[in-house]
């Protein structure tokens, strides 16, 4: 009996212990993560410790002080150029780590390590679509450079000295919630976080929404309803600005391919048409090429509008000052922890202040004590689907230039969380890789398949040493000097300079193109087709000290058409960039708190210009009471996107619907055979000269719409919506920020408690205060050059990436109400300042 | 009480260098030796290593301002009370210890069935 009840305590006990020291599913172990010893309970912070510490890691080559102000930001003093990265990735990771780890994990396909089987078609999709395979090509690039490679070095040392130094009760909550522990921190992973924001910035395309919009409507058609610029646009080179150089030839596409061998090539007159004729000889066996609307033609994600960005450079002319002044605000998704951390890095080479990516070496946008620069992303077109002909099903073979040639394979080894490691196989041509055979069923059910992706991030570059240079850069010849050496994504680099230069360059690696290459989906076999050669790099649009005495961009187009070179036929609405433009244009005496005012502007362009016809139109005789009083509301908005007006509310969905009513009916056939709508820009030509244009029918009904019906139809049908979501009208829930309702959503998908919901902001899409759903200015700073620069900046989230941390949402009210903190710029280590705090010596 | 002290100081010195579960065999030990009744075994396992797991939450709770614990009650429990994780924690804990103290108070019985009773 004894032996009994001894053994079931005993198995009790045991079977307790097993049941809280593992995870079910979702559900984390409770053990470890309820144990004030070492779970959750570790992550608890105090407040930023006051008194100085050492801490000796052996790392470092001389001693460097890290001096913290109140906000948590970093001001490193190194003295040599090997600490200074060191110390960046030390106190970067100490913040950061696991959000720099898990968007390295995310980048590489490796999310099912972590989350297990639920994540291996999302791994296969990063990893087909050669992430993995552009770091590493990133990566030698970065080694092949003595000074790049000095640089990653010693950022990755950083980063491991602090990995070494945890034990399992620091791990950042996120591990201990997932149950994993970090790894050891190499160069790829620098490459791949970079290989991440072109994904985030330069991997939108409408090649295949084209491509069926073509095969249905002819070339005509296409050519009229999707121009290859808008009509209401103010590019960010001032048009007239000259182009100081001989342009290189474009290539033709009408270059024949050599028609040898047994099989048909695919003949192209795309480039004399500016669209693509579709095969001239028979389809190579076995794979047909383009077969009409069918499921080849599929989507890759369109170009997302509300990632963008605005920056801008005034001209002493401009200023109360006599010096320049530049301000930047890049719209990214909002995240927490941020995607931005503050910091200043001083060394005997350089004094750089601003905000850095976690995982990149430098500084990304800010200033040092003579220059200051920001970035917006261009939107050219650096990816482009190629038609893949294979020889025979095993594919080892592709023809291209009247040759066979030969596919390249790449493992790739998927881990998954208690499961065995998963296989795939990659093909790859000459273009890129083959993301997903003709026939497979893709991650997304829109992907195309049996087409190789050209990718710009799948090409060696060494941003790293562009930045390495610009954080140095002392006038305007360094600064063109370091943009050289920038690939992708292509941004708009904007500068000023304490030597009274402003200058915006709309930079980065573009392949030469013929005009509209990449517009419509390519013939994979046709060399013509390929990318030949690119644009140098001093060929690239930029404009210095233009008349108008200041530059801007908000991802609008480059340039005029006059510019020679083909960079895309699309860019982002011109709203925010002609906008920007007007104020800058009247703007005199600016100081950095007008410019501050223009990052937070709310005001709706697109309103203002369109809704006095719009309300021409409408047939206001058929609206019921709740409409009349609906349209009153609009006709008294202030057109400002402000936090409590209820007219963006209405005229937004009803923008959206009247959208859906005009196109839908001809451009969507099916899910599965996507089309891109005309632009707004294009419709509203339409409806301003041609208002009795076919479009505006709704061929799914037996009746003859015409435009007023339209518009006065998705105008009551915008109200029903809104009615059904809020309620009748009224201002509370009718309101702008309530209807929007913007999130900063932690990394991990559901962790909502680790977010900021329903930010009361104003602003959105089209708007210079672009903040959306949940996209937005993910980073403002306004930098006043001068003797010595004075220079503001916030982000929306923490310099901690710690939920149980005071620092981790301390900034976001400042961002929401749109003030900027001053960012404190120090010289030397014995400055003075109020809002220091404690020092962290590194030995 | 004796004994409770005793478990609560060696489970608190364990767990600074050993894995949360060292509650179980320090409670398990302490309880072979120094219970006389399986009740007695059951309450000292309990309280001495959930007492030791309450006084440090609570003292890092109160110390940082209980945002932490907030956070982690919305995350497990969908509410910010931070009440449930300050009692849950304990208890879970404390029922180890306690089915520990058991084992180790009966598997005393089975090994030196003469030694107490």
């Amino acid at each position: 009996m004894p032996i009994i009840r001894a053994l079931l305590s005993l198995a009790a006990t045991v079977a307790l212990l097993w049941a809280l020291n593992r995870p079910f599913g979702n559900v984390p172990a409770f053990g470890p993560l309820l144990s004030p010893f070492t779970g959750f309970w570790q992550n608890a912070e105090m407040p930023l410790p006051t008194a100085d510490r050492e801490i000796t890691l052996g790392g470092t080559r001389q001693p460097v002080t890290v001096v913290y102000d109140d906000l948590g930001v970093p001001h490193v003093f190194a003295q040599n150029d090997y600490d200074i990265y060191f110390a960046q990735g030390y106190v970067t990771a100490k913040d950061r780590l696991w959000q720099m780890e898990f968007q390295t994990h995310a980048a590489a396909g490796r999310v099912s390590e972590l989350v297990g089987e639920r994540a291996i078609e999302l791994d296969k999709f990063n990893r087909r679509l050669g992430m993995g395979y552009g770091a590493e090509v990133a990566e030698k690039a970065m080694n092949a450079d003595p000074v790049s490679r000095e640089i990653v070095t010693a950022y990755c040392a950083g980063i491991n000295a602090w990995i070494s130094s945890l034990k399992p009760a620091q791990y950042p909550i996120e591990y201990k919630l997932l149950g994993y522990a970090p790894e050891a921190w190499t160069p790829l992973k620098c490459a791949l976080l970079l290989k991440q924001m072109s994904n985030t910035l330069a991997t939108g395309a409408d090649d295949f929404r084209m491509e069926n919009v073509l095969k249905k409507y002819g070339p005509a058609i296409t050519a009229d309803l999707f121009p290859d610029y808008p009509v209401r646009e103010s590019p960010i080179i001032p048009a007239g600005t000259p182009w100081n150089f001989t342009p290189l030839k474009t290539p033709s596409a009408t270059q024949s391919a050599p028609a040898t061998g047994k099989t048909p090539t695919l003949t192209s007159t795309r480039a004399t048409q500016c669209w693509p004729e579709k095969s001239a000889g028979k389809n190579p066996e076995p794979e047909k090429l383009l077969s009409g609307l069918s499921t080849v033609g599929n989507s890759w994600p369109a170009r997302n509008p509300d990632i963008g960005s605005n920056n801008w450079a005034v001209g002493p002319q401009k200023s109360a000052t006599g010096y320049p002044i530049l301000a930047n605000d890049p719209h990214l998704t909002l995240s927490l922890p941020s995607i931005w951390y503050q910091i200043q890095l001083v060394s005997p080479t350089m004094n750089a202040c601003g905000a850095s990516l976690p995982g990149s070496p430098g500084v990304i946008i800010g200033f040092n004590k003579e220059i200051a620069w920001g970035v917006t992303n261009v939107g050219a077109d650096v990816l482009d689907f190629y038609a893949i002909t294979f020889k025979d099903n095993a594919r080892r073979e592709y023809w291209h230039d009247g040759k066979w040639k030969p596919v390249t394979r790449r493992i790739e080894r998927i881990k998954v969380k208690g499961k065995p490691d998963v296989m795939d196989t990659v093909l790859y041509t000459h273009h890129g890789p083959v993301a997903y055979n003709t026939g497979a069923k893709p991650f997304r059910a829109n992907f195309p398949t049996g087409h190789a992706v050209r990718w710009i991030a799948h090409d060696p570059s060494n941003e790293v040493k562009c930045y390495q240079i610009l954080n140095r850069a002392r006038n305007y010849a360094d600064y063109r000097k370091a943009l050289a050496y920038y690939a992708a994504p292509a941004q708009n680099f904007v500068y000023a300079d304490v030597h009274k230069d402003i200058a915006i360059s709309p930079n980065g690696r573009y392949p030469l193109k013929w005009k509209d290459q990449g517009k419509f989906t390519l013939d994979g076999s046709n060399p013509a087709h390929d990318w030949q050669g690119w644009i140098p790099a001093d060929h690239n649009p930029i404009v210095k000290n233009p008349g108008l005495n200041f530059v801007s961009s908000a991802n609008q187009f480059s340039t005029d058409p006059t510019y020679p070179y083909y960079l895309n036929w699309q860019f982002a609405p011109s709203e925010r960039g002609r906008r920007i433009n007007q104020r800058l244009a009247t703007m005199q005496k600016a100081t950095v708190d007008s410019l501050r005012m223009l990052q937070n502007d709310n005001f709706n362009l697109r309103a203002s210009e369109t809704l006095p016809t719009l309300f021409k139109i409408l047939q206001t005789q058929t609206l019921n009471p709740a409409q009349q009083a609906a349209l009153q509301t609009l006709k008294r908005w202030n057109l400002k996107n402000d936090v409590n007006e209820v007219g963006p509310t209405i005229f937004v969905e009803w923008n959206a619907q009247f959208m859906d009513a005009v196109w839908k009916d001809e451009f969507f056939v099916a899910d599965s055979i996507p089309m891109k709508f005309p632009t707004f820009d294009r419709t509203m030509a339409l409806i301003e000269r041609d208002p009795s244009a076919k479009w505006f029918d709704n061929v799914k009904t037996p009746a003859k719409e015409t435009l007023p019906d339209v518009l006065t139809a998705s105008f009551k049908s915008a109200l029903d919506s809104l009615t059904k979501k809020h309620g009748p009208m009224n201002a509370k829930t009718w309101g702008w920020a309530a209807h929007k309702s913007t999130d900063i959503k932690h990394l991990v998908p559901g962790l909502d408690a680790f977010s900021a919901m329903d930010v009361d902001m104003g602003g959105g899409t089209g708007i210079v205060n672009a903040t959306t759903e949940t996209t937005g200015p993910s980073w403002r700073m306004v930098v006043a050059l001068g003797p010595m620069p004075k220079a503001y900046g916030v982000y929306p989230g923490g310099q901690s990436g710690n939920p149980g941390s005071p620092l981790y949402k301390n900034m976001i009210e400042t961002w929401r109400t749109g003030q900027l903190n001053e960012l404190i710029y120090l010289q030397t280590l014995t400055d003075k300042h109020p809002r220091l705090r404690g020092k962290l010596i590194l030995k | 009480m004796k004994s409770i002290l005793l478990i609560a100081v060696l489970s608190a010195l364990a767990q600074f260098f050993l894995p949360w579960w060292v509650v179980a065999p320090v409670a398990f030990g302490v309880c072979f030796f120094m219970a006389n009744n399986p009740a007695k075994a059951l309450g000292e396992g309990t309280a001495g290593v959930a007492i030791v797991w309450l006084v440090y939450t609570l003292f890092i709770h109160f110390s940082t301002g209980g945002g932490m614990t907030n956070t982690m009650s919305t995350v497990l429990f969908k509410t910010p009370n931070p009440a449930w994780l300050l009692a849950l924690a304990p208890f879970l804990v404390g029922l180890v210890g306690g089915l520990a103290g058991l084992a180790g108070f009966y598997a005393r019985q089975v090994i030196m069935p003469s030694a107490r009773s």
